[in-house]
C-alpha cells in the first residue's frame, strides 16, 4: 500500500426505502409551459438546456398553458382520454386473468399511459415502433383489435404468434409494431437500421426506438445513438423514465449523467425531456421530434419523465423495494385525471360523461375479453398447435425438423 | 442438519463464502437490497455491506467485464447473470477474455470469476427465460461448466467453483430451486423438504468440479444426464419399471470421462438426455465420447432426447420440455435394439 489517499467504492443507492417517507424533493419540477419551443431545424447546441429541463403543457389548475400547447383539438384530446382508459381497464382486466391462471404473465402501464398513447398519435401510417413491453398503447391508440392483444396474452388458438410468444410480446406490422423481444435494448439500434433503410430508399417513413431508464445501461443503446448520429438517421429514440427497472431505482444505470436525455448531449443529438404523464406535452414533443426526422433533419433523444406506479411485472411485489406510498407522492400526478381534468376545464367534458364513458369502455373490454375466452386461456380451451411449435423457424422447415416434427407425431 | 431449498443452498454458499473472504464479491441485477429476482442473495447486502454486494446497471458484457477486471486485481467475483437467455451480450468478455486471461498472459493475469445464471425452462417462461446455453460455454477453452441437481450440490459446488482460480459457469436450474421436478408438470408440485438432498449443511463444505455421480444405479442401460433432467430420468427408470442407471454429470467441463464409461460399459447402452435443443448440443459431445470408449461394450446406438430443434415456445412449453413420456419411450426403444 502507498501513502495516498484510500479510496471507497461509491454505490448509488435511492432516497427512500421500504418504512421510510417518500420524497420526490430531489426532482425539479419546472413550471408548465416555462420551456421554450424551438424550430424544429434549431441548432441541437442551442438547445442543451432542455436535456435538464421538464417540457410541460398542463399546469396544476388543468389549464394547457404556453408554447408547446395546442398540438392537439379538444376532439383529439377526447380521443386520447379515451384510449388511456382503455388501456388502463385493459391492464386491469389481464391482471386479473393472470391471477386467475387464465395466463402466466402479464405487464401493466399503469402511471405511464399518456406516454405510448400519445406518441402513437403524432406517427403516420407506414412508420415503425421498436417498443418494449410497456406501449401497447401503441397497439390501443392505433386501432389494433384488443381481442387480438387478448388472444395472444391468452396463447389462444387464435393467437396471432400461435402460443409461441410470452404474454404481452406481440407483433403487428399493419400497426407499426415491430415484434418485442423479452431481451432488452436489442432493439434500439433496430429501429435506427430500419430509419436507415428508409433513408436509404428516400422514403418518406420513420421510425421510433423505445428503451426504458434501466435498459439504457445496455450497451445497445449506445449503439443506437452512435449510429443515430452518424447517419442523421430519421428516427425518435424514445426513453422512458419510469423511476424503477425492477427493483432498480433510475440513479443506478444514469450514473452521474444528470438526466438520460443529458446521454444524448454528447452524441451531439437534440435531446429533449418532457412531463411523460402530461398527454399534451408528450403529443407534442413527439410532433416536434417525428417532424424533425420526417424533414431529414436527423434524430432525437426524448425523456418520458413517468412514474412505475404497478410492479414491473405480475412477477414482482414493489412493496419490498420502495414505499408503498411513493406513487402518490409522485409530483407529477395521474395521466388520466389530469387530462380528464382539462377537458372539464375547457368545457368539453364532465364527471358525469367521465363516469358514464368508464362504464362503457369497462363494457367494451369485458366483451372483448368474453369473445377472446372462447379461443381458449393459457390451461383450458382452444390452445395452438404443437405442430406450430415446429414452423416458422426457417422460410422452408429443413430435413432435420421435418424429421423430429414427424419423432413428435405431429 | 438443515433443509435447504435449491436457491436457499445457493444463496448459503455465497453466504459462507463472503464470510470466509473478505474478496469475494456478489453483484448484479437486481441483487443488492431487492436480494435478487429469485431471491439468490437476499440478505447479503445487509450482512456484507453494499461494497460487497450491490446492484449492477442492466449490463451484462459490464457486470462480467468488471468482474474480470476485479478478479485481475485478485479478487473472487461471484456474479448473476439474471437469466441465461440475458447473457449473449456478456459472451464476448467470457469466451475471448474470461476464458484466455491465464492462457494469454501465461498466468500472468488470471480470472477466477464465477458466473450464476437461471436456466432451463419449466416456468412458461417462453423463449428468453428457458434456455439452456450450456453447450455454448462447454465449446469454449477454458471456461468451466457446471449445473448442479439439487440443494446439496448446488451448495457444495458453487464453493467450489468460486475458489477456483478458473473461471465458472453456473446454470442454475430455476425449475428445481424449489423443489425437484421429475417432468410431470400436472402432478402437484413438491418441496424439497422430502428429499434426502434437500439436507445441507450449514457450514463450509466442498462438492468438487470434474465428479459426476450414479444418482441410481442400474444395470440395463445408463442415462446420462444433468439439472433438471436428472430427475426426469430417474422417475422415468421408476415409472418404466427399466433398470437404469442414471448419472448426473454435475460438471461438464471438466467432464468425468471414467464415471460416464465404467457405466456405459457395465450396461451395454446408453442415453443421453438434455434440455437444451439436439443440434450441437452437449448430447453431442457425450455421445461421440461414449462412442469412442465404449464402442465394443455398446449392444444399441447411443439415443439422445433433447429439446426440439426450435425456441423455446411459451404455450407448448410441455410438448417442448423432453419429459418422461420422451425418455420412457426411448428407454424402452432402446431395450428392444
Amino acid at each position: 500500500m502507498t501513502d495516498g489517499q484510500r479510496l471507497s467504492l461509491h454505490v448509488p443507492e435511492p432516497e427512500v426505502r421500504p418504512g421510510g417517507k417518500p420524497d420526490f424533493s430531489n426532482v425539479p419540477i419546472p413550471k408548465a409551459g416555462s420551456v421554450r419551443r424551438p424550430e424544429v431545424d434549431v441548432d441541437p447546441k442551442e438547445i442543451r438546456d432542455f436535456a435538464y429541463s421538464i417540457i410541460r403543457v398542463l399546469d396544476r389548475e388543468g389549464e394547457a398553458v404556453g408554447p408547446w400547447a395546442g398540438s392537439l383539438t379538444p376532439e383529439e384530446l377526447m380521443e386520447g382520454l379515451k384510449h388511456m382508459m382503455l388501456l388502463r381497464v385493459f391492464d386491469s382486466r389481464m391482471l386479473m386473468a393472470q391471477r386467475q391462471g387464465k395466463t402466466s404473465f402479464y405487464m401493466q402501464h399503469l402511471g405511464e399511459e399518456a406516454v405510448s398513447c400519445a406518441f402513437r398519435k403524432a406517427l403516420l401510417p407506414g412508420d415503425m415502433n421498436f417498443p418494449t413491453y410497456r406501449q401497447a398503447g401503441l397497439l390501443i391508440a392505433g386501432g389494433y383489435p384488443m381481442v387480438e392483444m387478448m388472444n395472444q396474452i391468452y396463447s389462444n388458438d387464435a393467437d396471432p404468434l400461435k402460443g409461441r410468444q410470452l404474454p404481452i410480446m406481440y407483433s403487428a406490422k399493419d400497426y407499426g409494431f415491430f415484434t418485442i423481444s423479452g431481451n432488452l435494448a436489442t432493439q434500439y439500434v433496430q429501429a435506427v437500421g430500419w430509419a436507415m433503410a428508409s433513408a436509404i430508399k428516400n422514403d418518406t417513413k420513420i421510425a421510433a426506438a423505445w428503451i426504458g431508464d434501466g435498459s439504457t445501461a445496455e450497451s445497445d443503446f449506445h449503439s443506437a445513438l452512435v449510429f443515430a448520429s452518424t447517419y442523421r438517421a430519421p428516427v425518435v429514440l424514445n426513453v422512458v423514465n419510469n423511476q424503477w427497472a425492477i427493483s432498480t431505482f433510475q440513479g443506478v444505470a444514469r450514473g452521474g449523467s444528470g438526466t438520460f436525455a443529458a446521454r444524448g448531449l454528447g452524441y451531439g443529438l437534440p435531446s429533449l425531456r418532457v412531463d411523460g404523464n402530461d398527454y399534451l406535452a408528450v403529443h407534442a414533443v413527439a410532433k416536434w421530434a417525428a417532424e424533425r426526422a420526417r424533414r431529414n433533419i436527423g434524430p432525437t433523444l426524448v425523456e418520458y419523465v413517468t412514474y412505475r406506479v404497478g410492479a414491473h411485472s405480475t412477477s414482482d411485489d414493489p412493496s419490498a423495494y420502495r414505499p408503498k406510498e411513493e406513487s402518490e407522492a409522485w409530483p407529477l400526478g395521474d395521466p388520466v385525471i389530469r387530462l380528464k381534468n382539462h377537458l372539464i376545464r375547457i368545457g368539453t367534458w364532465s364527471e358525469e360523461r367521465h363516469k358514464q364513458m368508464e362504464a362503457e369502455i369497462r363494457d367494451t373490454v369485458v366483451a372483448a375479453q368474453k369473445e377472446a375466452e372462447r379461443h381458449g386461456t393459457l390451461h383450458s380451451g382452444g390452445r395452438p398447435s404443437m405442430r406450430d411449435m415446429f414452423e416458422g423457424v426457417y422460410a422452408e422447415m429443413p430435413p432435420h425438423l421435418k424429421r423430429q416434427r414427424q419423432q413428435a407425431g405431429v | 442438519m438443515p433443509r435447504m431449498t435449491m436457491i436457499e443452498a445457493i444463496r448459503s454458499a455465497m453466504d459462507v463464502s463472503m464470510e470466509r473472504d473478505d474478496d469475494v464479491v456478489v453483484f448484479g441485477e437486481d441483487v443488492g437490497y431487492f436480494g435478487g429476482v429469485f431471491r439468490g442473495t437476499q440478505g447479503l447486502q445487509q450482512k456484507y455491506g453494499k461494497t460487497r454486494c450491490f446492484d449492477a446497471p442492466i449490463n451484462e458484457s459490464g457486470i462480467v467485464g468488471a468482474a474480470i477486471g476485479m478478479a485481475a486485481y485478485g479478487l473472487k467475483p461471484c456474479v448473476e447473470i439474471q437469466f441465461a437467455d440475458y447473457m449473449y451480450p456478456a459472451y464476448d468478455q467470457l469466451t475471448q477474455e474470461a476464458a484466455r486471461l491465464r492462457y494469454r498472459s501465461n498466468g500472468d493475469f488470471t480470472c477466477g470469476i464465477t458466473v450464476r445464471m437461471p436456466t432451463g425452462g419449466g416456468i412458461f417462461g417462453g423463449q428468453t427465460h428457458s434456455q439452456s446455453p450450456e453447450a455454448l460455454f462447454t465449446h469454449v477453452c477454458g471456461l468451466q461448466v457446471v449445473v448442479p441437481s439439487n440443494p446439496y450440490d448446488a451448495k457444495g459446488l458453487l464453493i467450489a467453483s468460486i475458489e477456483n482460480p478458473d473461471p465458472v459457469i453456473f446454470l442454475e436450474p430455476k425449475r428445481l430451486y424449489n423443489g425437484p421436478f421429475d417432468g410431470h408438470h400436472d402432478r402437484p408440485v413438491t418441496s424439497w423438504a422430502g428429499h434426502p438432498l434437500g439436507e445441507v449443511p450449514a457450514e463450509h463444505y466442498v462438492v468438487p468440479l470434474g465428479k459426476a455421480v450414479v444418482r441410481r444405479p442400474g444395470s440395463a442401460v445408463t442415462v446420462l444426464a444433468y439439472g433438471t433432467m436428472v430427475h426426469v430420468a430417474e422417475a422415468t427408470a421408476e415409472e418404466t419399471g427399466i433398470d437404469a442407471e442414471v448419472i448426473d454429470l454435475r460438471t461438464l467441463m471438466p467432464l468425468d470421462l471414467d464415471t460416464i464409461v465404467t457405466s456405459v460399459k457395465k450396461t451395454g447402452r446408453c442415453l443421453v438426455v438434455h434440455e437444451a435443443t439436439l443440434t450441437s448440443g452437449f448430447g453431442a459431445e457425450l455421445a461421440a465420447l461414449v462412442q469412442e470408449h465404449c464402442f465394443y461394450h455398446l449392444e444399441a446406438p447411443v439415443i439422445r432426447v433433447a429439446g426440439w430443434d426450435t425456441p423455446y415456445p411459451h404455450a407448448q412449453e410441455w410438448d417442448y420440455f423432453p419429459g418422461p413420456a420422451r425418455v420412457g419411450r426411448a428407454l424402452r426403444d432402446m431395450m428392444e435394439t
